[in-house]
């Protein structure tokens, strides 16, 4: 079983398998364990997949996460593609997930997703990190806490340092 | 200016610890080259045709004498022994070891400076005027809103990967725009609306390289308040729908385009109507405390100098010219404000050596407060200079290169490294720059030829602002050769515009001539006292065209 790191540094072993898209005319295969299956699917077999707290969703980056709307809490999981370490579209995806969706349940990033980038996804709202199998999963604690404290406002901290100083 | 308090220290010290763990990380071989490059780069660290390069943010400009003090010490102790003026306001150093830049980061942090995201996909270093808060006609002072600008984009979460780099610019004046904010990815221009209510005119989407434009308004009025949030709102835009798929297709300007103004603006307006009151909004208290770092310095109670002036001018002629020319009116009766040119003929555009660093710092504590400026036409501003000692000072920076009294004209010529020094340029700018100096090396025939921006690039990314000059040169790679595109008609102020091209390319030796026939043109066409620009823009580009290509 592959490990995930937890936004307070602990890891653990995890059993979520990721569901690629199927290819065009081929149908989803759910395997028999948890599931992660593309957003837009899940909403398509939405009467089929309601109620289960064995099936989560994913995002690719450029998908859009408003297509879920209400429904997020309704999912154990969400997780989010990071295609490419690089592509920082998935930060701005968990913080709508957060924010504006209010989604509470486990935010995952997937994917490109590598140890000096942790402490932004943290930020924006991830609460459980699947490593590349290459990075060292020891160093993650530190990496998600190179900074006490940021200047902004994000999901981990509602208040912007500004209003801290005044207070 | 801005003094840290104890969470800038925090957050200062955290950053040294992280990227020496990334350097480290990095030199083992644990980080990949391609996964430690957006980190460097968003330390501002190249690697470049002959040794790494260290950009270091100066935020808006501003720099105090200790500040200067240091660097002039880094270069000495990690460099060769200068540094470069860059035009966004920072400062480059040459030649430092990879090794080594983690401690220069702690040196650095130590008179509260830093080397972020002054490069990489990320919210670069916010510019401003270099005469913001000593000149008469500002709206308010923009130095305040850089500053909680800067705050909120560093390290901030969601966008350190953006498509492409970001740049900010604020400007406050009405008269003059000397930030170029309309060739920004957002420019923000401080007005006043009918109630006396302050707030921000916001253009998004200009921008020079390969596809440069002047940035559309997209919101005529932002009330401050809301500032940091409407930025987030345009962030969010860039970041999920700016393209990825082309480097040269992802800045924020191909967006605005193709979305229309128009278009973008409703998607901003869509986005920030839900986080318009989240806690990001600014108070009044936050806006107040930053203020309170940018207060008038202790200026003494003086009546204008006038007479005295008259009569050092009328007894010294090079002094009378470095007055009319390099030395701007001030707010404050008895003061006025003092550009130092680093543009004497045979010195790279932008260059200071280690002892000059210091000799700027020394004239800063004797001259202005202990502070000074740096402009993005690559010169140093001494702000708040005494009349009744404006002698004194000419008197001691003309024998170290300080006092040439070329401000504003042909001569003071913005210009990048060039392939000199960068790996991205096509062609080298310095050598061009110092040809044509050379060839317009009397200075009465340059005061009389007015305010002229010449502005030179080593390659399309356009550090050198050619695209915004009155004449803009561009090198330009011919199957290994060298050449320079001409083009007329730009300016980066309030009637921005990118210039025309004037046509096909020319040898490097070439150029003086070129720029020699082109200035021909203006004197033969120019009536009264039309500039170079209002010429240009009334005959057009044909007859410049006939007489260079004749």
């Amino acid at each position: 079983m592959p490990n995930v790191i937890y936004r307070d540094g602990s890891i653990r072993q995890d059993n979520w398998i990721l569901v690629a898209r199927p290819a065009e005319g081929e149908s989803l295969d759910i395997p028999h364990q948890p599931a992660l299956i593309p957003a837009d699917l899940w909403l398509a077999g939405y009467e089929h997949f309601t109620g289960r707290d064995d099936i989560g969703v994913w995002f690719d980056s450029h998908d859009e996460p408003e297509i879920l709307g209400g429904k997020v809490n309704e999912l154990p999981v969400i997780a989010v593609n990071f295609p490419k370490f690089s592509d920082g579209r998935g930060y701005s995806i968990a913080r709508l997930l957060r924010e504006r969706f209010g989604f509470a349940n486990e935010l995952r990033a997937v994917g490109d997703v590598l140890l000096d980038q942790l402490q932004f996804m943290k930020r924006c709202g991830f609460d459980t990190y699947a490593l590349r199998p290459d990075k060292d999963i020891n160093k993650a604690a530190r990496c998600l806490n190179f900074f006490s404290q940021g200047y902004q406002a994000a999901t981990d901290t509602h208040v912007p340092l500004f209003r801290r100083r005044a207070s | 200016m801005y003094v840290y308090d104890d969470h800038d220290r925090q957050i200062a010290a955290e950053r040294v610890a992280q990227f020496r763990d990334q350097t480290e990380r990095a030199l083992t071989g644990e980080l990949a080259e391609e996964e430690f490059l957006p980190l460097r780069l968003q330390n501002g660290l190249y690697v470049q045709r002959l040794a790494p390069m260290l950009r270091i943010a100066v935020p808006y400009g501003m720099m105090r004498a200790e500040q200067l003090r240091r660097l002039a010490r880094i270069t000495r102790d990690y460099d060769k022994g200068y540094a470069h003026f860059t035009t966004r306001q920072n400062v480059q150093l040459n030649w430092p070891a990879l090794e080594d830049v983690p401690d220069i980061l702690a040196e650095l942090a130590e008179v509260e400076m830093h080397a972020n995201q002054t490069s990489g996909n990320c919210i670069r270093n916010t510019t401003t005027d270099q005469f913001s808060g000593a000149q008469s006609d500002e709206i308010a002072d923009p130095r305040p809103y850089c500053e909680i600008i800067r705050q909120w984009s560093t390290f901030h979460p969601e966008f350190a990967f953006l498509p492409r780099k970001f740049k900010v610019a604020v400007n406050a004046s009405e008269k003059t725009d000397r930030a170029a904010i309309q060739v920004h990815d957002i420019g923000l221009q401080l007005v006043r609306d009918e109630s006396g209510a302050l707030g921000f005119r916001v253009h998004v989407g200009g921008g020079l390289g390969r596809t440069p434009m002047v940035g559309p308004v997209i919101r005529e009025f932002l009330p401050e308040l809301d500032l940091l949030t409407y930025l987030e709102a345009v962030l969010r835009v860039y970041n999920r729908y700016g393209r990825r798929d082309n480097k040269f297709k992802a800045r924020i300007k191909i967006l605005v385009k193709a979305l229309t103004p128009e278009g973008f603006a409703e998607k901003v307006e869509a986005e920030w109507a839900h986080i318009k009151d989240s806690p990001t909004r600014l108070t009044p208290e936050a806006i107040q405390r930053i203020q309170a770092y940018f207060t008038e310095p202790d200026y003494a109670l003086l009546d204008n100098a006038t007479e005295l002036l008259a009569e050092q001018r009328f007894e010294n002629r090079a002094f009378d010219q470095w007055l009319t020319h390099n030395v701007d009116t001030h707010k404050k009766p008895g003061y006025a404000i003092v550009t130092l040119t680093m543009k004497k003929t045979g010195t790279p555009p932008g260059d200071v050596t280690d002892r000059q660093l210091e000799h700027i710092a020394d004239l800063a504590d004797e001259f202005s407060f202990g502070e000074i400026r740096v402009t993005h036409q690559q010169n140093v501003v001494l702000a708040d200079v005494r009349q009744d000692r404006l002698l004194e000072l000419w008197q001691t920076i003309v024998p170290i290169g300080f006092g040439t009294a070329n401000l504003n004209t042909l001569t003071d010529v913005i210009c990048c490294p060039g392939g000199d020094y960068c790996a991205l340029a096509n062609a080298k700018s310095i050598p061009v720059a110092e040809a044509i100096q050379r060839r317009f090396d009397n200075l009465d025939y340059l005061y009389d030829l007015g305010d002229i921006d010449l502005n030179i690039s080593g390659c399309m990314n356009a550090c050198g602002h050619h695209h915004v000059g009155n004449i803009g040169v561009l090198g330009v790679d011919k199957k290994g050769e060298e050449f320079y595109q001409i083009s007329l008609g730009g300016s980066s102020h309030h009637d921005a515009s990118i210039g025309k091209i004037l046509g096909p390319s020319f040898a490097r030796e070439d150029m003086p001539d070129v720029v020699a026939k082109i200035i021909d043109v203006y004197v033969d066409k120019r009536t009264g006292e039309e500039t170079f620009l209002d010429t240009y823009r009334r005959v057009g580009i044909v007859p410049f065209k006939e007489r260079v290509y004749a």
